[in-house]
């Protein structure tokens, strides 16, 4: 009876303090490329709106997206063994290709891609195995914001 | 209205010489025939642009003199002892004739964004060789056409239109007729199809499965075009078949055609998520056709396999020029990704990933390549020319590239810029300045000027050329 009584206490404490593990997590396959949005965002600048709209995007399944349990524009968070990136859900639209997420090339893509050439000077940047889950609270970090968190010097 | 006709757009590597732009008081107003992303180029290339040298004080950019930032850079690529320099792609090849001087004077190692782009073909095809042709052979005689692993649509958006399935060849006439009315019996289905969902109760906007079966229209005699990729891209819409295969599973696909097209059997079902079945009738309509073609973009260079991906569709080719004509081609990026090939190798041997540091050129991609050199912290310096890496290189390599002293050469403030030590405001080559790049086919055409640049920004190759000056003259100073 106790220990009944122990692993219900147990049970409710891990739901409670680790809420994030309820979290709904999705395993991708991430690819990146170009977009003719990113194409023409470039040309405007890169420091522009128009660039930031076009390139901080994750473009994904319409199944993907409700089996995350949220809705389109809102924010998700993209980890990779190499890092973990905020990006504006979009629903895809060249669905279905269900466990694949396409990202356009820009800075953001570069926070999570795989820098390993397997010596042919050639990074992985497609079909990189990727985790991803819902970040309502987190925001989608600007292009300055990013290069000053990523990449400031000492 | 002064209208400047045959002006070659400087953006992607179709490099389409057509384009027509109306200049009214040295200010471009409009642009005609250019693509989506051609026309945001010519009209809105004066944002953000980089008005005068800067150099870095204190932790903060503030504007110098040409000389102050000619000598900080001369000095910066002096001192370093294993200094890098990387971009070249959306320059001109004048400007990549200077580059190499520079490295070979300063000893470093220079290299192209072909390296993070098409760097594994050009490996495979020093390996196996390559059946290649230009783009106007194409246009008039192939009636097979493969998009392999790459997204015209998005990437290279006139490709089709001027070069393939949409352009009226001489022997090969266009398809876009029949595509327009083949849309509008997609739509009517999809219609269609929405309708019965609503009456039986289903999901209305349920994404319908992708049919495997081949349409009649691939077993005609007329233009087809197949685009292979992992997801529906645009191009895959306007295409007559799109095949759809496993994220990383190319190579296996390629092997398996190879034995079709050899009379083997497969004991296998699937093939790359793909039946067996379809694996053999597409085998077929690529044995039947007059002259065949594979564009392959990065979906095969970049994905598990790289250079052995490329191994095997140009091996596919070749087994398939025992049956029938077949030819492959790289879907280079930028518009001069090709010429700085064609420039390094003319002047080093070498098409990429040239290290210098011994005096003399070493080429090792994976060894000298700019990304495992960053990754390995090697580097010292970098200069960086008409790119931006901080944007595109993973972020390890990216983090390493600027912790060392950093020059950038670019019109535009990019993120790379922004970390620059030193920055000089060059002009727009095609646009403000003269020049010569090459096609994705190594077909070499004249970049046009069409407006005059601003006073302060000087071309690529006069920035290059005073750094190069500048780091001789201090050199022999200092003997």
């Amino acid at each position: 009876m106790l220990t009944k009584r122990f692993k219900l206490i147990n049970e409710s404490k891990r739901i409670l303090s680790g809420w994030d593990s309820l979290m709904p997590k999705l395993k991708v396959s991430l690819l990146t490329g170009r977009t003719v949005d990113q194409g023409v965002g470039k040309e405007h600048g890169k420091l522009s709106e128009e660039y930031q709209e076009s390139v901080a995007i994750c473009h994904m399944d319409p199944e993907d997206i409700k089996s995350l349990g949220i809705r389109e524009n809102k924010n998700v968070k993209i980890i990779t063994n190499f890092g973990s990136v905020v990006l504006r859900l979009v629903k895809s639209p060249t669905a279905p290709h269900p466990k694949i997420v396409f990202i356009p090339y820009g800075p953001w893509a570069s926070l999570v891609m795989n820098p390993e050439t397997h010596g042919t000077g050639m990074p992985s940047l497609k079909g990189i195995p990727a985790e991803i889950e819902p970040a309502l609270e987190e925001k989608v970090s600007s292009i300055l914001d990013l290069l000053e968190e990523h990449y400031k010097r000492e | 209205m002064p209208v400047v006709s045959h002006v070659t757009c400087p953006v992607c590597g179709s490099f389409c010489d057509d384009i027509e732009v109306i200049v009214k008081n040295n200010v471009i107003t409009d642009v005609r025939n250019a693509c989506a992303v051609g026309a945001a180029k010519f009209l809105d290339y004066a944002n953000h642009r980089n008005a005068k040298p800067l150099v870095r004080k204190n932790g903060e950019l503030v504007e110098a003199s040409w000389d102050e930032a000619v000598r900080k850079s001369a000095e910066i690529l002096i001192d370093a002892t294993y200094p890098l320099l990387y971009g070249w792609s959306s320059t001109s090849c004048e400007a990549i004739r200077v580059g190499l001087e520079l490295a070979e004077e300063v000893g470093g190692v220079i290299d192209n964004t072909s390296t993070i782009c098409h760097g594994p073909s050009i490996l495979s095809i020093q390996d196996v060789g390559i059946a290649s042709c230009t783009l106007g052979q194409l246009r008039h005689r192939a009636d097979l056409i493969f998009y392999w692993g790459c997204n015209p649509w998005s990437a290279h958006p006139r490709h089709v239109e001027r070069y393939t399935t949409f352009s009226n060849g001489r022997f090969q006439k266009s398809t876009w007729r029949a595509h327009v009315s083949r849309l509008g019996g997609i739509l009517s289905k999809k219609r269609l199809r929405r309708a019965i969902n609503l009456v039986l109760g289903r999901d209305v906007f349920a994404t319908p499965e992708i049919s495997r079966e081949l349409p009649y229209n691939m077993f005609q005699k007329k233009r087809k075009m197949v685009v292979v990729d992992v997801r529906k891209t645009h191009s895959a819409e306007a295409a007559d078949y799109f095949l759809q295969v496993e994220p990383n599973k190319d190579y296996e696909l390629l092997q398996a055609f190879r034995m079709l097209i050899a009379d083997e059997e497969l004991d296998v079902d699937h093939v790359a998520g793909v039946p067996v079945e379809t694996l053999n009738e597409i085998a077929d309509v690529m044995i039947g056709c007059k002259l065949g073609v594979i564009f392959f973009g990065l979906g095969l260079t970049m994905t598990e396999g790289k250079i052995r991906n490329i191994d095997a569709a140009i091996s596919l080719v070749r087994d398939l020029n025992q049956r029938t004509k077949f030819l492959i081609m790289p879907m280079r990026g930028h518009f001069n990704v090709a010429g700085a090939n064609v420039v390094f190798t003319w002047q080093t041997g070498y098409p990429f990933a040239v290290d210098f540091s011994q005096g003399y050129p070493q080429y090792n991609p994976g060894e000298t390549s700019v990304i495992d050199i960053l990754c390995r912290e090697e580097a010292d310096a970098g200069l960086v020319i008409a790119s931006d890496p901080v944007a595109h290189f993973p972020k390890k390599a990216a983090q390493n590239l600027v912790k060392n002293p950093l020059i950038v050469i670019d019109p535009q403030t990019t993120p790379t810029s922004l970390m620059a030590d030193v920055v000089f405001p060059s002009t727009f080559v095609g646009i403000e300045t003269e020049g010569t790049a090459y096609r994705m086919d190594h077909v070499p055409l004249p970049l046009k000027k069409i407006v005059e640049p601003p006073s302060n920004c000087l071309s690529d190759v006069e920035i290059l050329q005073r750094i190069l000056h500048e780091v001789r003259r201090i050199r022999s100073k200092r003997k």
